[in-house]
């Protein structure tokens, strides 16, 4: 890669060889001999008392060291509100709740231990949906709401309910919105729960060391907050915690929040600090470890006969399931972003957060933007036929522009939104609309389309951080030492282009760290959200401006000029008059030598630090506020082709069109869209977790949870409009997890096009289609 | 991993076979017949089967066999369901053999695995009930031969310690006109809604199914119904559907409604295209 | 007649060497691989043979090791992702970019190794056949579909 072209080119991951040789090492793949084991007896029961647990049996069981029950450790965790055991108290609120963890010598002993734990439960009565959840007398599932810790500013559980935060959004004036609609569309849609499904289960390891030491060591998103979390939970000092994190096999959200940390620790702690490890077999996966979020929702649509967009009245209800963990953010997530790209004047808008007996839910690729999108642009697709309007140019005529408000009251700018409407008349070329949405097939089939446009912007807290530090070898190239997880996206490989990029220097002369170490490295808050290109990649722009700095001055003492007239490239600093004058790095970087070896300044350091700035939170009232730094739109189509008999289909092509603001390595930008479309698509058409009558989720293992296999994928079109986000690295926005959005929208838009049934929930199965339309043999 | 310790026997012979079991269940080791192993071992992981001894199947050569001998196609209890598809001798069996799990699965899976196990479909079964295979059995230390129907309703009904060695099919049906449709609920690779298999044999149609009850079946009642040509192809399916053997399976892969709706769907397409088929 | 009763030590043939391990007979190959043998290329991903992350090659065919015991190899040829030795596949996924995390890449791999020996004329109605036995959760498959079609010469390909 020559130097200074490296941005907007297709690079290898840095790791790629290491990936299909079998060297690449994740969490369990250090084999460490004398590791003890941990496993979970988890409960049966979606909401029960525990009336007594007898682990006589158990403990005398072969191999068995200690068994650790609730009231070992009896602390609420919680990232937004302390709510959580880690290991189910005096009562379970959810199918696979953790009831007590049994460390042993080996795995086998321990599974064979777990079974020997008698635990006599009570049950309770089951809250099965959130819809139930919020009438009036339903059952409690946490009857000391009022009473828990917040962890953080701005959240408002409704005591003696189930309701853990609600989130309003007031803008406008409704009656007037109201008066001016001519049309008005209204429905309720229901999303159920699903699971991120990363191929490597979560898993983790402590130790406690003598001189009190704690290291961990974990498949996460977030190996900082697990080691903030320990020492707040378990009054350790911070820099007592040190947490390593290698390659994850895959995360989409479901290993950022912090649960087998706790546990592993918790063993650890009952045998004398030993290394315990804990790993999630593909069971506990699903159920024991959090997933994603269900929606309920209710929305109300006006327009003029014009097709203009005039107000937009919703409710969402968000199942976060038997705890809190980040939902009141998902909830929040939701409200600010609930309209959808569209410029709407009057928006009412209250997301619940809202407990029930299910797993419970944490951040799933896209933050609750997929769930919200599919009821907002399904809602628009019934409005757009009310007005007898082609749904694109609907969604055209009220795409949001700059100078216009979000539903937070953000004003928009080319820069902090990017161009939906370059966006939607791409995906109209690249779709074929002109084709018509709708078109017989022959031998009973339909062929249609559908589409959905999306948004996102970050929600990341007010302070979140990143930092890198770079340091040279001896021979001019540089380490760069991130605290960012390599999940997949080949963020780390991104971040080298950005330094090459901007140090006009060769890609293959920056080598990456590419495990995390929380005592080695600088923070990077979590790798989430999207934010890792332009958070971490800020901070690598700075460390590169440090490192040059300091270059061009110790250069300038060298060559006798002022640092002005320096440049650099190439790993040389050079006289810009005259580039065949200079001094090249590996002369520099460990200190510079003059001829009688004498030698002036030392290693050159360099460091890159940046905090997001003007994100402020939500005025409680109104909802009014800057939740993050910018958004990144796009459009989407799906087309369908349908068997009218048989009500089944296959998914032919799948579009995005989306603003990367740059796109800075293209195969792996196309790769990352397309990756998040399979899932969206995924989620569309078959991933549920479906429940017998007492909450027990049925469908725990992949026999019987679906995902996409090869085969079934659509052709994949992918498109980019690329307008800068002036404050982003090199213009480049987030597009990690924006492939998802629109999908399950534009596959319900299709189907419901193609079937004449009005499709408001997910998964579209054949099943589903059957019953709407009537459900007859 | 399997939460438990057992012993692994390996026999060569019939005879060596049939024996390791009479001892180790006299040693109360609750010995278990072990073939493809998938579904012993992925119900050991979760308690839901216990053993202190398998008995592997795999290496005894007449459980390999896999050749036709005069008129008949003799298959081994141990031949995967792969090495059906690849030698491909009997292309109805062949084709469902390859709709079973995934492929990995199948180079693993054995007919006699997935005849004698516990998951209710066992759709293997369905080409060998439509062709009266037989089957050879190990019984009080000699070889027996017995049709099939006779061992085989529903599911596997051999007495204690006792096997299938072989399957036993007339060679005319690998040659003669079928059908088979397996529909899922949405994934290609799932247990079957519905598991059609179909042929026509002497201008009679003979059908078996999966899926539909909770267990594999062929019914003479029904095969009456769908060779009654004074009915339309809708009548016969309406009537034929009256005789099934249980109420129709109501489970997370589809309710007993939708059931009927695919199965109603899946038979006048398999009967229509078996029509067109000389 | 094998017998193996307690914990023995066995010795299997792995990529192309003998080695010796212990084993109880209970124990599945993926474990003997992993935690005995310090292969951790095959991985666990439900240890109920729907994912395919464990995929090794038996004899030149793929297996799910989390479904097989490690006392059934004996006697016969055990290939994992180790053993390739710069197979076109792997040079194939890294050009097509057909991983991202990488977790599942293994048994990918091993799939399509196999597929390219037994059939390297299988057409792309065989190739999803066999591949439709692993899961990728995040690429969309479409990369990994390029990567095993260019190293599989379908006879219409000539």
């Amino acid at each position: 890669m020559e130097a200074g072209t490296v941005i907007g080119s297709s690079v290898e991951r840095k790791e790629a060889w290491d990936k299909v040789t079998g060297v690449a090492k994740y969490t369990d793949d250090f084999i460490v001999p004398g590791i003890l084991h941990a496993k979970l007896l988890t409960s049966p029961y979606a909401h029960a008392v525990i009336k007594s647990i007898d682990a006589a049996q158990a403990i005398k069981s072969p191999g068995v060291k200690a068994i650790i029950t609730g009231s070992d450790f009896p602390i609420l965790c919680g990232v937004v509100l302390e709510d959580h055991p880690p290991v189910a108290t005096d009562k379970v609120r959810y199918f696979g709740e953790p009831v007590a963890i049994v460390v042993a010598n080996s795995e086998r002993e321990a599974m064979h231990a777990v079974k020997l734990i008698k635990v006599a439960y009570e049950p309770l009565p089951v809250v099965g949906s959130v819809g139930d959840a919020v009438k009036s007398h339903a059952p409690l599932i946490h009857e000391n709401l009022a009473a828990y810790k917040h962890a953080v500013k701005g959240i408002y559980p409704e005591p003696n309910t189930n309701i853990a935060d609600r989130i309003s959004i007031r803008k406008g004036n409704m009656p007037e919105g109201w008066a001016l609609s001519e049309v008005v569309a209204e429905a309720v849609f229901k999303l159920p729960k699903s699971d991120h499904i990363a191929m490597e289960t979560r898993n983790a390891r402590a130790e406690i060391h003598a001189d009190g030491e704690v290291l961990i060591s974990t498949s996460s998103q977030s190996p900082y907050s697990v080691k903030k979390m320990l020492s707040q939970y378990f009054s350790i000092d911070e820099g007592k915690v040190n947490v390593k994190t290698p390659l994850v096999g895959g995360g989409f959200g479901g290993k950022s929040p912090v649960q087998l940390e706790l546990l592993a620790y918790m063993a650890s702690k009952s045998v004398g600090g030993r290394l315990v490890k804990i790993a999630n077999s593909r069971e506990e996966d699903i159920v024991t470890s959090p997933c994603k979020l269900g929606l309920e929702a209710r929305i109300k649509l006006g327009a003029s006969r014009s097709g203009l967009l005039k107000a937009a009245e919703m409710t969402f209800l968000v199942d976060t399931g038997a705890y809190a963990d980040i939902g009141p953010r998902l909830a929040k997530s939701i409200a600010i972003d609930c309209t959808g790209p569209y410029n709407i004047d009057n928006v009412w808008c209250d997301s619940l957060c809202v407990y029930t007996n299910h797993p419970y839910s944490t951040s799933f690729r896209s933050f609750g933007h997929v769930s919200y999108t599919f009821c907002i642009e399904r809602a628009i697709d019934k409005l757009a036929k009310m007005l007898g309007m082609d749904p694109l140019e609907f969604r055209l005529r009220n795409a949001l522009g700059p100078g216009q408000t979000t539903p937070t009251q953000v004003k928009t700018t080319l820069s902090n939104l990017g161009n939906l409407t370059a966006c939607l008349k791409k995906l109209k070329h690249d779709i074929k609309w002109y084709e018509g949405a709708v078109i017989e097939a022959g031998n009973g089939k339909i062929r249609a389309k559908g589409i959905s446009c999306l948004w996102k912007t970050s929600d990341s807290p007010t302070d979140s951080v990143s930092g890198i530090f770079l340091t040279f070898n001896t021979d001019g190239s540089i380490n760069l030492n991130s605290g960012v997880v390599e999940i997949g996206p080949g963020m780390k490989t991104t971040l080298a282009q950005i330094l090459a990029e901007k140090m006009k220097m060769d890609l293959s002369r920056i080598h990456i760290k590419l495990e995390v170490d929380t005592q080695v490295s600088p923070e990077h808050w979590k790798t989430v959200a999207s934010m890792t290109t332009f958070m971490a990649g800020r901070a690598t722009l700075r460390a590169a401006e440090d490192l040059m700095k300091q270059l061009r001055s110790l250069a300038a003492l060298v060559m006798r000029c002022p640092p002005e007239d320096l440049d650099i490239a190439e790993e040389k600093v050079f006289l810009k008059q005259d580039p065949t004058i200079y001094v090249a790095f590996k002369d520099l970087v460990h200190g510079y030598k003059y001829p009688n070896g004498n030698a002036v300044e030392g290693q050159i350091l360099g460091r890159g630090s940046f905090i997001m700035s003007h994100i402020t939170q939500l005025d409680k009232e109104t909802g009014k506020g800057k939740p993050g730094p910018a958004w990144t739109v796009g459009a989407q189509a799906v087309e369908v082709e349908f068997d009218k008999t048989e009500l089944t289909y296959r998914i032919l092509k799948a579009c995005t069109v989306l603003d990367a603001g740059k796109v800075i390595n293209p195969k792996t930008a196309r790769g990352l869209i397309t990756g998040g479309m399979s899932m969206g698509l995924g989620m569309g058409s078959r991933e549920a977790f479906q429940y017998d009558s007492e909450g027990r989720v049925l469908n725990t293992s992949l026999r019987t949870y679906k995902v996409m296999h090869i085969g079934e994928e659509p052709e994949y079109i992918v498109d980019f409009v690329e307008t800068p986000q002036i404050d982003a690295p090199y213009g480049a926005r987030g597009i990690s997890e924006h492939g998802i959005i629109g999908m399950p929208a534009a596959l319900a838009n299709a189907l419901s096009a193609a079937s004449g049934a009005e499709l408001d929930e997910l998964p579209i199965t054949p099943e589903y289609i059957w019953k709407i339309k009537g459900g007859q043999a | 991993m399997i939460p438990f310790n057992f012993d692994y026997y390996r026999p060569d012979t019939l005879e060596e076979a049939t024996r390791a079991y009479r001892e180790l269940d006299s040693r109360s080791l609750e010995p278990v017949y072990y073939s493809g192993g998938s579904e012993i071992i992925s119900m050991a992981r979760v308690h839901n089967i216990y053993t202190k001894a398998v008995i592997d199947l795999k290496a005894i050569p007449e459980c390999n066999v896999l050749e036709f001998r005069e008129d008949r196609l003799f298959i081994g209890s141990s031949v995967t369901l792969s090495r059906i598809s690849e030698e491909n001798p009997y292309p109805l069996l062949s084709k469902a053999c390859s709709r079973i799990a995934d492929h990995t699965m199948q180079c693993r899976i054995t007919i006699g695995g997935n005849l004698g196990g516990t998951i209710i479909y066992r759709e293997a079964s369905l080409p060998l009930l439509l062709s009266d295979c037989e089957v050879i059995v190990t019984s009080s230390g000699s070889l027996s031969r017995v049709p099939l129907a006779e061992v085989f309703r529903e599911r596997l009904l051999l007495p204690r310690g006792e096997f299938i060695v072989q399957f036993v099919i007339r060679k005319e049906y690998a040659a003669v006109p079928y059908v088979h449709v397996k529909k899922t609920r949405n994934e290609k690779i799932d247990y079957p809604l519905v598991s059609v298999a179909a042929l026509k044999k002497d201008g009679r149609i003979r059908l078996a199914l999966s899926g539909v009850c909770p267990f594999p079946f062929r019914s003479a009642d029904i095969e009456d119904r769908l060779n009654d040509m004074n009915d339309s192809w809708g009548i016969r399916i309406d009537k034929a559907l009256e005789y099934l053997p249980a109420p129709i399976l109501n489970d997370i892969s589809g309710s007993n409604g939708y059931r009927k709706f695919v199965l109603k769907n899946t038979l006048l397409n398999t009967l229509r295209t078996l029509e067109a088929m000389h | 007649m094998l017998k193996i009763e307690g914990k023995s030590i066995i010795q299997l043939d792995i990529n192309g060497e003998i080695r010796e391990t212990p084993v109880h007979p209970s124990d599945v190959l993926l474990y003997t691989l992993r935690e005995e043998l310090g292969l951790t290329g095959a991985k666990p991903g439900c240890e109920n043979g729907d994912c395919g992350a464990c995929t090794v090659l038996v004899d030149g065919w793929p297996v799910k090791a989390c479904l097989m015991l490690s006392v059934e190899a004996i006697g016969h040829k055990i290939t994992t992702v180790e053993g390739l030795n710069n197979a076109t596949i792997q040079k194939a996924f890294v050009e097509n970019w057909g991983f991202q995390c990488g977790y599942c890449t293994s048994g990918f791999l091993m799939v399509c190794h196999s597929l390219a020996y037994n059939h390297p004329n299988a057409d792309e109605y065989v190739m999803e056949e066999w591949l439709q036995s692993n899961i990728c959760r995040c690429t969309s498959y479409e990369e990994i579909r390029k990567a095993v079609n260019s190293v599989l010469m379908p006879a219409s390909k000539g």
